[in-house]
């Protein structure tokens, strides 16, 4: 009896909130239901008309100051084509500059390596789509190939640029990763050859708008560049900015120099700067957990990586930022932090440092899983072994205390984690010290004594098993 | 009662060992260690005298229970049959004994033990022909099971399931375990327990005991009434409800006549109330020794050995597989003292292959030490931290040592290949196995001695060298390494 009327005053209820519910939509009209939903999209949906635009002193044209980094386009086996071997998904690529179009964007920056060299005819044949005027390209004359440094090769492919581009011109052309390999490499690169004079005359012919160089490694090779502006006259230059890099750069790397200095420089001289690297290669969109966090306390909307978004893009001198976007997601997530831009305030900066500080003191590999390594010839997976150790070491679990209670169960997810990501045959153990990688690494990680340590660390990890087995 | 327990008993038995031949974690054999230990044959080869006197012992008081519990191939032919019954009920009929191949069987049996042919004489011992079926036939389908477990795993973020390789050890392996496997499979389906009355030399071995159990199954000739149930249920085909007999040698005491008669005309019990009778003999042999040479031949049979290339992912150099060099001397676990007491001790159950975590161990196709394991280094080496294949041998061919004693344990030396070295083949920096060296017993040294500048090449101290083989597997050279393990015939202690 008693179980009767419980159901029968449930039905009562549910049937009394049935109605009470389609009166209440019925009631609210249109106006509050669009209003929710038009919040949503707020949060979610990046504003077409708001973009954050930089002006270049030279040429007096608006930059947004989100640049669309075409080096991770989409693949069609849903990857991207920095880590993928499948064909560049066009389809996909044109539904992403066209969104980037749409919102904004006009700095679209590519080189001949990029996407094993696919990268500059997948861009153009998107952007043709658009009449030249709407946007920017920028390109390279890379240097990843030594068999490309002679003057007629390094013509040769810059007419591809063109080509594959289909333009007859450049916005923004750059001498590739200057200060890799030192002064030597530069000097063979671009001036032994005569081609940073070339390009100078390419600029006054209207061939190339704006002439720069993009900065990696040495020190003295930039310093060096800008000693020649008064001669050159550098339109922009790139270089590597995020909070991290700012005072710690030579904290992750004795070799980087603080991006306070570089820009700094540029400011003296009033150069633009381009930032690349805004996320340290996605370093800084994956932070310890305890930093994120402290991060969504302070802005539960925001993302992790906006907030490196929103640092890099702060300093006035910036140009514009760059970011490698495979995704929509990860448009729509920059797009809604440079439309438009909320510059960090001096109080937020000093939180992100603090940030960095702690990111510094885990010591994490400084590999950005860019590949330009691979294929190692003996078939070790390096960035893979790098992500694998960094990842670990991030979350606070590598096996090193063997008295701690928690030992054997780190051990066990260490072993098992490491196979996991990487194969047996490609892990460091077969690292054999050829050093064939070493002059590829743009941040100038001594890759086979890094692979020999985190070998040594696991081989100490497996043989402590205490009569465990794993 | 008894048929209750039995069934029981022996289907712990069974799982137990089943599971611990299948199992790629190595947790099981702290639990179920001790079950192949209590092995007939492999106790007699361990020379272990408390095992052996304590089954003499069991079979005297309850006859051939052994066989319908302990062993795991007479619960696996059980199971057959069990299956292959489930058609027809009453359907077994009584067969004369076959005494000559019985005895003729175990006399092959005794003299290749005695001439140290182990390897030969196992193929016939039953509870290491079960292992090979499920080392050869199971394993492979259990370890892509946990394979597939261990994706799940990953994929909600556990770590309670590592995957495992799954190698192939060529045809010939598979070949021995899949033919007796199908031959015993077809025995039992038709007619029960038929290999063990008529091929197992370890079921001969124990029916001349249990001729003499206390307990045994007894005709009470007054209360029969020639149904002939008896018979039509006994899967030994021991029971002649003609004769009231009962042969003992083959009655492996699993009770199923007991329950089958209606008249209460058989007991398990002690001697008092019935007499012995006179055992019949005959010496048919006919369709046996037939599906015995079908087991010989299928043992003989040569299978060439297939090489699968492997397939990689974009972006990595592609990795060829290692071969295995032709070694002068094979080489043989630590523990296992020296190739001939492997020899003599191994009745190639395979359950130290099915356990070693780093796929060194593997089947030798020699004929002389046929499926009784051997080393290898191409899929890995044998890691300092474990000695797992000493924990589960059950018959002394590998004797229980651990990891610290291991690793003063020379089983081998590393020989340097010049022709393969790559700092010298390819003009790279290498050391790799140097760095790799557990005991350091490698050195780089420069080619040329007068030439500091000259590539540095590896140096083995074979002294101090154990031949665990992490140098020949970790050696970039592929697919012959430039430096590989040569075994010992007698181990040293360094």
């Amino acid at each position: 009896m008693a179980k009767d009327i419980q159901r029968r005053d449930f039905l009562k209820r549910f049937g009394a909130g049935m109605a009470a519910t389609a009166a209440a939509l019925v009631a609210c009209k249109r106006s509050e239901s669009t209003q929710a939903v038009e919040e949503y999209k707020q949060q979610q949906e990046p504003p077409t008309d708001k973009m954050t635009y930089r002006l270049n002193p030279k040429t007096q044209e608006k930059v947004s100051l989100l640049g669309y980094g075409m080096m991770r386009l989409p693949t069609t086996d849903g990857g991207s084509a920095r880590g993928s071997e499948a064909p560049i998904d066009q389809e996909q690529v044109n539904r992403l500059v066209d969104y980037a179009l749409e919102h904004g964007v006009n700095y679209f920056d590519t080189s001949p390596a990029y996407c094993r060299g696919e990268s500059e005819t997948a861009t153009g044949i998107a952007l043709s789509r658009h009449p030249r005027n709407s946007y920017f390209i920028a390109t390279k004359l890379s240097n990843f190939n030594e068999q490309t440094w002679s003057r007629k090769a390094s013509i040769e492919m810059f007419e591809n640029s063109l080509r594959a581009l289909r333009t007859d011109y450049i916005d923004y052309y750059l001498l590739h990763g200057c200060g890799m390999g030192g002064m030597e490499a530069y000097k063979g690169r671009y001036e032994d050859n005569g081609m940073l004079d070339w390009c100078i005359e390419q600029r006054r012919r209207g061939r190339i708008r704006n002439l720069g160089f993009s900065y990696h490694g040495d020190i003295a090779v930039f310093d060096y560049l800008l000693s020649r502006h008064d001669e050159v006259h550098w339109d922009f230059v790139q270089i590597e900015l995020n909070y991290l890099d700012w005072d710690y750069a030579n904290e992750i790397n004795e070799r980087n120099t603080d991006a306070r200095y570089l820009y700094g420089e540029l400011q003296k001289r009033g150069i633009p700067s381009v930032i690349m690297e805004p996320l340290l290669g996605g370093r800084l969109a994956n932070v310890p957990q305890y930093l994120v966090e402290e991060m969504k306390r302070r802005d539960p909307e925001a993302s992790v990586a906006s907030w490196a978004f929103r640092y890099a893009g702060t300093p006035e001198g910036v140009l514009t930022v760059l970011s490698g976007m495979t995704f929509m997601e990860h448009l729509k997530d920059n797009l809604l932090s440079y439309c438009p831009l909320r510059p960090v305030t001096k109080e937020e900066e000093t939180f992100l440092y603090d940030v960095a500080r702690q990111i510094v003191d885990v010591e994490l590999i400084p590999c950005n899983d860019c590949k330009y390594c691979m294929p190692c010839p003996y078939g070790v997976d390096i960035p893979g072994v790098f992500v694998h150790y960094n990842k670990v070491k991030n979350q606070g679990r590598l096996p090193l205390d063997a008295q701690s209670p928690e030992y054997r169960r780190l051990r066990r997810e260490y072993l098992v984690g490491q196979d996991r990501s990487v194969p047996r045959l490609r892990q460091a153990a077969h690292c054999i010290g050829c050093g064939q990688c070493k002059p590829h690494c743009p941040q100038n990680i001594d890759i086979p004594t890094e692979l020999h340590r985190i070998d040594a660390f696991a081989e100490k990890v497996r043989q402590d098993s205490h009569g465990k087995m794993v | 009662m008894l048929r209750k327990y039995r069934i029981a008993l022996g289907a712990a038995f069974f799982l137990g060992i089943t599971l611990l031949l299948l199992d790629v974690s190595g947790l099981l054999h702290r639990f179920l260690g001790w079950m192949p230990k209590v092995q007939l044959l492999p106790a007699i080869l361990a020379l272990n005298v408390v095992v052996v006197v304590l089954l003499v012992l069991l079979t005297l008081v309850f006859g051939r229970i052994y066989c319908s519990v302990i062993c795991p191939l007479g619960v696996f032919q059980d199971a057959v049959a069990h299956f292959g019954r489930r058609h027809k009920r009453n359907r077994y009929t009584y067969s004369r004994p076959q005494v000559w191949l019985r005895y003729g069987v175990l006399a092959v049996f005794i003299a290749l033990l005695l001439l140290g042919l182990t390897g030969i004489a196992a193929l016939l011992a039953p509870y290491s022909t079960y292992a090979r079926f499920v080392t050869h036939l199971f394993q492979p389908i259990w370890g892509l099971a946990n394979n597939g477990a261990a994706a799940v795993a990953d994929g909600v973020g556990s770590y309670a399931v590592s995957g495992t390789d799954i190698v192939f050890w060529g045809w010939l392996p598979l070949v021995v375990a899949l033919v007796p496997f199908l031959l015993i499979s077809v025995l039992a389906w038709r007619n029960g327990r038929t290999w063990c009355n008529t091929v197992c030399p370890v079921g001969t071995m124990l029916g001349v005991l249990s001729r003499f159990a206390w307990l045994k199954v007894r005709f009470d000739a007054d209360k029969c009434r020639n149904c002939s149930l008896c018979t039509r249920n006994c899967k030994a085909a021991c029971i002649d409800y003609k004769t009231h007999t009962v042969d003992y040698t083959r009655c492996v005491a699993c009770g199923n006549c007991l329950g089958a008669c209606k008249h209460g005309a058989l007991t398990y019990s002690p001697p008092s109330a019935a007499k012995a009778s006179p055992l019949p003999e005959d010496r048919t042999e006919g369709e046996l020794s037939r599906r015995s040479f079908l087991i010989s031949t299928a043992a003989l049979a040569t299978v060439a050995l297939a090489q699968e290339a492997k397939k990689v992912d974009g972006g990595l150099a592609v990795i060829e597989d290692k071969v295995a060099p032709k070694r002068q001397t094979p080489i043989t676990p630590p523990g296992s003292f020296s190739a001939r007491n492997m020899q003599q001790h191994c009745t190639s159950c395979q359950l130290c292959i099915s356990e070693c975590p780093n796929k060194v161990l593997r089947p030798s196709t020699d004929l002389t030490r046929f499926m009784q394991p051997e080393m290898g280094y191409e899929h890995g080496y044998c890691r300092p931290e474990c000695s797992r294949c000493s924990q589960v041998c059950p018959t002394g061919a590998i004797c229980k040592i651990l990891p610290p004693q291991k690793t003063a344990i020379q089983i081998g030396h590393a020989v340097w290949l010049k022709k393969n070295c790559l700092p010298l083949t390819d003009g790279v920096q290498c050391g790799n196995c140097a760095r790799h060296c557990p005991t350091g017993s490698i050195t780089m040294v420069s080619y040329d001695p007068q030439d500091d500048t000259s590539p540095k090449v590896p140096a083995v101290d074979a002294e101090t060298c154990i031949g665990c083989g992490a140098c020949e597997n970790l050696c970039p050279a592929r697919p012959f390494s430039a430096i590989f393990v040569e075994g010992h015939e007698v181990h040293r202690s360094i």
